[in-house]
C-alpha cells in the first residue's frame, strides 16, 4: 500500500482548502453528465420507483445522463432549497410546492422554452399552474403535477347515519359529522403545522364563507365578519364532529387513521384510496371486505359564498448554480414527453394529475369511477393562496408560517375566541404585506 | 569523493544552523505560545467567530434567499419584538429550559446518589443509563413521537386497557400537554448527563467525611445537605450551565416531536428562527431571531461563572 505522509496530507488538504476558499463554494462531486433531482417522498411510493427504476435507465439511454433521484419529507424541501441556493451547491433540480417558485425566483433558470413546448403539445397549461410558475413574465419553474384534494369517506358509515350522498354544504356536513362522531367514527382533519392537507382545507373553508387574506391590491382584509363566521363555524364543527387529535397531525396521520378504521372522512389526495387499492389484502372493512370498496371521494362542501378548493401544485425548478443546467433542462424536456410522462402518470392512478388539459382525456380515467372526481381537479382551481392578490412570495411566507391554518387551530383548541384568532392572524398578515 | 564529502558537510552545517535558529525561536515563550495557540485560534475564528459575525451582519440586513438585501439597521430586531409568535417562542424557551433543567438536576442527582452505592450489575446499569444520551436525538424523538401519537399512542393504549382512562390523553394535540411532553423527553434525554457527571463528582468526595458526620450523629439528609451538596456544588453549577445552554438552544427535539405545533404553542426560539430563516428564506429575520438567545445565554454563563469564581476565592 502506498505511504501517505503527514506532510503530503497537509499539502493536499491545504491546496484543497485554498481552492474551496478561492471558489467561494463547496466542492462538487457529481459528474458533469449527471442530473441530481430532489423531490418529496411521494405518497404513492410506486411513483418514486418509476423515477429510479424506469426513468433513470431510460434517461441514460436517451440522453446519456445519469439521473440521481433524492427524496425527502416535503416539509424539509424549503430548508434544503435555502441551504443550496445560499451555498451555491446542491441538486440541479428542486421540486417545489405551490407558490415556492416565487420565493426562489432569483435562483432559477428560465424554463419558458419547455413550458411553451409542453403547453402547445398537451392542450395548454392550466392558468393556476402558470400563475404559480411565472414570475415577472419568466417561467422560473416548470409545473409537473397537481395533487387534487378531495374528501375520502367511508360510504357505509355515512349510510349508517342516513347520508346517502355526501353533504353539499358545511352545515349539512356538520350535522352528519356529529352523528358520525357519536358512532365513534369521527371526521379526521389535520390543523397542524404541515404543508398539504391543512392549508388545502383551511383556505377553501375561508373562501367559502367569503373571507380572504388580502384584496386585489394586497391590502389585508382578513379581519372580516365572514372570516369570523368561518372560524366560529369550524370551532364548533371541530368539537362536534372531529377527532381532536388532528391538531397535532401532519400530512400522513390522516392516511394511517383512515386506513386503520379510526376516522370516517378526511380531506386528502387520493393516497388513502390508492394505498387501500394496492393493499386490498391488508386493509379491510369491519365486515372483511377490501377497504377500497367502501371509499368514495367528494369535493369540499359549499359555504355561504360557494364551494372552493385548493389543490397542491408540484413544480420543478432548474437551479442557476447548477453545473449542468443544460442537462437538467434536457431531462425535464424528456420527462414531459407524453410517452415518458405517461409511465409516471399511470402509477399515480389519479393521485397526481398533469398540469395540462390533454391528460384529462387519458384512457386511465375510464378504469376506476372512484377516481373520476380527481380528473378535473387541477382544471377547477380558481383561487390560490394570497387571493385576491398574487400568489407571490408574501403569500408563500404566510403559507410557510401556517397563518390561516393556525388561525383556525387557535379557535379549535379553545386557546382563543374566534374574533381573537382572526384579529391575531390579520395582524401577523399585515406584518408580511407591509 | 572529497568534493562530495565537502558538499555533505556544508549541507549538514546549513541544516544545523537552520535547526538551531528554529530551536532559538522556539525557546522564546512568546513565539512558542503563539505557534501552539495558532491552530486553535484559527479553528475558533473559522468555525465560531466567522459564523457569529456573519449572523450578526445578516441580522442587520434584509437578506433573503437568493437576494443579498441591504442594511436595515435594527429593523429585524424590532419586527421580532412585535412578532407575537416569537414572543410566545421566547416564553416557551424559558419555560422549557427552566423546567427541564430542574427535572434533570433533581432526577440526575437522585440517580447519581443511587448509582454511587454498591450493588450487583453496577457497571452494566451505569453503562445502560447512558443510552438516552447516546441515541441520536432525532431517532429518540421519533420514537417518543410514536409513543405520543394522537391516534396510535402506545401510552393511551396501555392506560385505556388498564382501565385508567376512557378517552385518549391529548399528548401532542393540546398545546400545554405538548409542551410538558417536550419537557419530559428532554429530561429523559439529558438526565444521564447530569447523573454521570454528578456521579463522578460524588466519587471524589472522601468517605471519611461522611463517616465523621455519621459519628457526629448526622442522618442521611443532613449528610447530604451539609457534606455532599457543598462539595458537589461546583460540579453541579458547571453541569447546569452546560445544560441551560443546550436546552435553551434546543432544536432537534421540538422539530421532530411537535414541529412547533399545535398552533405554534411549542415553538422555541431555535425552531421559529429556523422556520423563518431557512424555511421561509428570510435569512436576515431568522438571524435576528436566533441572536435573541445570545444575551440570555451570555448572562446565564456570566452569573454562574462569577458564582464559581467567588466560591473558589472563598
Amino acid at each position: 500500500m502506498a505511504q501517505f505522509s503527514r506532510r503530503k496530507f497537509l499539502q493536499y488538504s491545504g491546496v484543497g482548502m485554498a481552492g474551496i476558499l478561492a471558489a467561494h463554494r463547496a466542492p462538487v462531486f457529481a459528474q458533469a453528465n449527471s442530473v441530481h433531482i430532489l423531490r418529496w417522498n411521494d405518497f404513492v411510493p410506486a411513483a418514486d420507483k418509476v423515477l429510479r427504476e424506469v426513468f433513470a435507465p431510460e434517461v441514460m439511454k436517451a440522453l446519456g445522463l445519469k439521473l440521481n433521484v433524492e427524496t425527502v419529507n416535503a416539509n424539509d424541501i424549503p430548508a434544503r432549497a435555502t441551504a443550496s441556493i445560499q451555498s451555491g451547491n446542491g441538486p440541479d433540480i428542486f421540486m417545489l410546492l405551490n407558490n415556492y417558485p416565487h420565493l426562489y425566483a432569483s435562483a432559477a433558470v428560465d424554463v419558458g422554452a419547455i413550458a411553451d413546448e409542453v403547453g402547445k403539445a398537451q392542450g395548454g397549461i392550466y392558468a393556476a399552474s402558470a400563475q404559480l410558475n411565472r414570475v415577472g413574465g419568466k417561467w422560473v419553474s416548470m409545473p409537473w403535477s397537481v395533487v387534487p384534494a378531495m374528501i375520502a369517506y367511508r360510504k357505509s358509515w355515512f349510510d349508517e347515519v342516513g347520508a346517502r350522498t355526501f353533504p353539499k354544504t358545511w352545515q349539512e356536513y356538520h350535522a352528519v359529522g356529529k352523528k358520525l362522531k357519536a358512532n365513534k367514527h369521527p371526521i379526521g382533519q389535520t390543523l397542524g403545522n404541515t404543508f398539504g392537507d391543512a392549508p388545502t382545507f383551511t383556505y377553501p373553508l375561508l373562501w367559502s364563507y367569503g373571507g380572504q387574506e388580502v384584496d386585489a391590491k394586497g391590502k389585508v382584509v382578513l379581519d372580516s365578519k365572514e372570516t369570523v363566521d368561518s372560524v366560529r363555524f369550524m370551532a364548533q364543527f371541530w368539537k362536534d364532529a372531529h377527532d381532536e387529535g388532528g391538531l397535532a397531525w401532519d400530512d400522513s396521520n390522516n392516511n394511517r387513521a383512515f386506513l386503520s378504521g379510526d376516522i370516517s372522512a378526511s380531506l386528502n389526495g387520493a393516497s388513502i384510496y390508492v394505498a387501500a387499492l394496492n393493499g386490498a389484502e391488508k386493509f379491510k372493512t369491519e365486515k372483511g371486505a377490501p377497504l377500497h370498496t367502501d371509499i368514495l371521494h367528494a369535493p369540499l362542501p359549499a359555504g355561504p359564498k360557494g364551494a372552493h378548493a385548493y389543490h397542491t401544485a408540484f413544480n420543478h425548478m432548474v437551479m442557476k448554480y447548477s453545473k449542468n443546467a443544460k442537462g437538467a433542462i434536457e431531462f425535464l424536456r424528456w420527462a414531459h414527453r407524453k410517452e415518458n410522462y405517461e409511465k409516471w402518470f399511470l402509477v399515480q392512478k389519479g393521485f397526481a394529475v398533469a398540469p395540462t388539459r390533454e391528460w384529462e382525456k387519458h384512457a386511465m380515467w375510464k378504469n376506476d369511477p372512484v377516481m373520476l372526481p380527481f380528473r378535473n381537479g387541477a382544471a377547477a382551481q380558481k383561487r390560490l393562496m394570497g387571493y385576491a392578490s398574487q400568489p407571490d412570495k408574501r403569500a408563500a411566507e404566510a403559507w410557510n408560517k401556517f397563518l390561516v391554518t393556525v388561525m383556525y387551530a387557535q379557535a379549535c383548541s379553545g386557546k382563543m375566541k374566534p374574533e381573537e384568532a382572526v384579529k391575531w392572524a390579520a395582524g401577523e398578515l399585515r406584518k408580511i404585506y407591509t | 569523493m572529497g568534493g562530495g564529502r565537502a558538499a555533505q558537510d556544508l549541507h549538514l552545517s546549513t541544516e544545523r544552523a537552520r535547526v538551531s535558529r528554529l530551536t532559538r525561536a522556539l525557546e522564546s515563550e512568546k513565539l512558542l505560545a503563539t505557534a501552539l495557540l495558532a491552530p486553535a485560534t484559527a479553528i475558533l475564528l473559522l468555525f465560531i467567530a466567522y459564523p457569529f459575525v456573519m449572523a450578526l451582519w445578516f441580522s442587520l440586513t434584509s437578506i433573503r434567499v437568493g437576494d443579498a438585501g441591504e442594511f436595515v439597521g435594527l429593523a429585524n430586531f424590532s419586527k421580532a419584538i412585535h412578532d407575537t409568535i416569537f414572543r410566545m417562542a421566547f416564553e416557551n424557551t424559558v419555560f422549557y429550559t427552566f423546567w427541564a433543567t430542574i427535572f434533570k438536576l433533581v432526577l440526575g442527582m437522585w440517580l447519581a446518589l443511587l448509582l454511587n452505592r454498591h450493588f450487583r450489575f453496577k457497571r452494566i446499569i451505569r453503562a445502560s443509563m447512558l443510552l438516552p444520551f447516546i441515541i441520536p436525538t432525532v431517532l429518540s424523538a421519533f420514537a417518543w413521537r410514536w409513543m405520543f401519537d394522537p391516534t396510535f399512542s402506545v401510552m393511551n393504549w396501555m392506560l385505556y386497557h388498564a382501565g385508567l382512562i376512557t378517552d385518549r390523553m391529548p399528548f401532542l394535540s393540546s398545546g400545554d400537554w405538548a409542551m410538558w411532553c417536550a419537557v419530559a423527553v428532554n429530561t429523559w434525554r439529558g438526565m444521564p448527563f447530569f447523573a454521570i457527571t454528578l456521579l463522578a463528582g460524588l466519587q471524589t468526595i472522601s468517605p471519611d467525611l461522611h463517616e465523621a458526620a455519621a459519628l457526629d450523629g448526622a442522618g442521611a439528609w443532613h449528610r447530604f445537605w451539609h457534606v455532599t451538596w457543598p462539595l458537589l456544588l461546583p460540579v453541579t453549577l458547571v453541569v447546569v450551565v452546560f445544560s441551560v445552554i443546550q436546552t435553551f438552544s434546543d432544536f432537534q427535539l421540538i422539530y421532530v416531536l411537535t414541529g412547533g405545533g399545535p398552533a405554534n404553542s411549542t415553538h422555541l426560539i431555535a425552531t421559529y428562527a429556523y422556520q423563518i430563516g431557512v424555511g421561509s428564506g428570510l435569512l436576515g429575520e431568522g438571524a435576528a431571531l436566533s441572536l435573541f438567545m445570545f444575551p440570555v445565554l451570555f448572562a446565564v454563563v456570566w452569573v454562574q461563572l462569577r458564582f464559581l469564581k467567588r466560591m473558589d476565592n472563598a
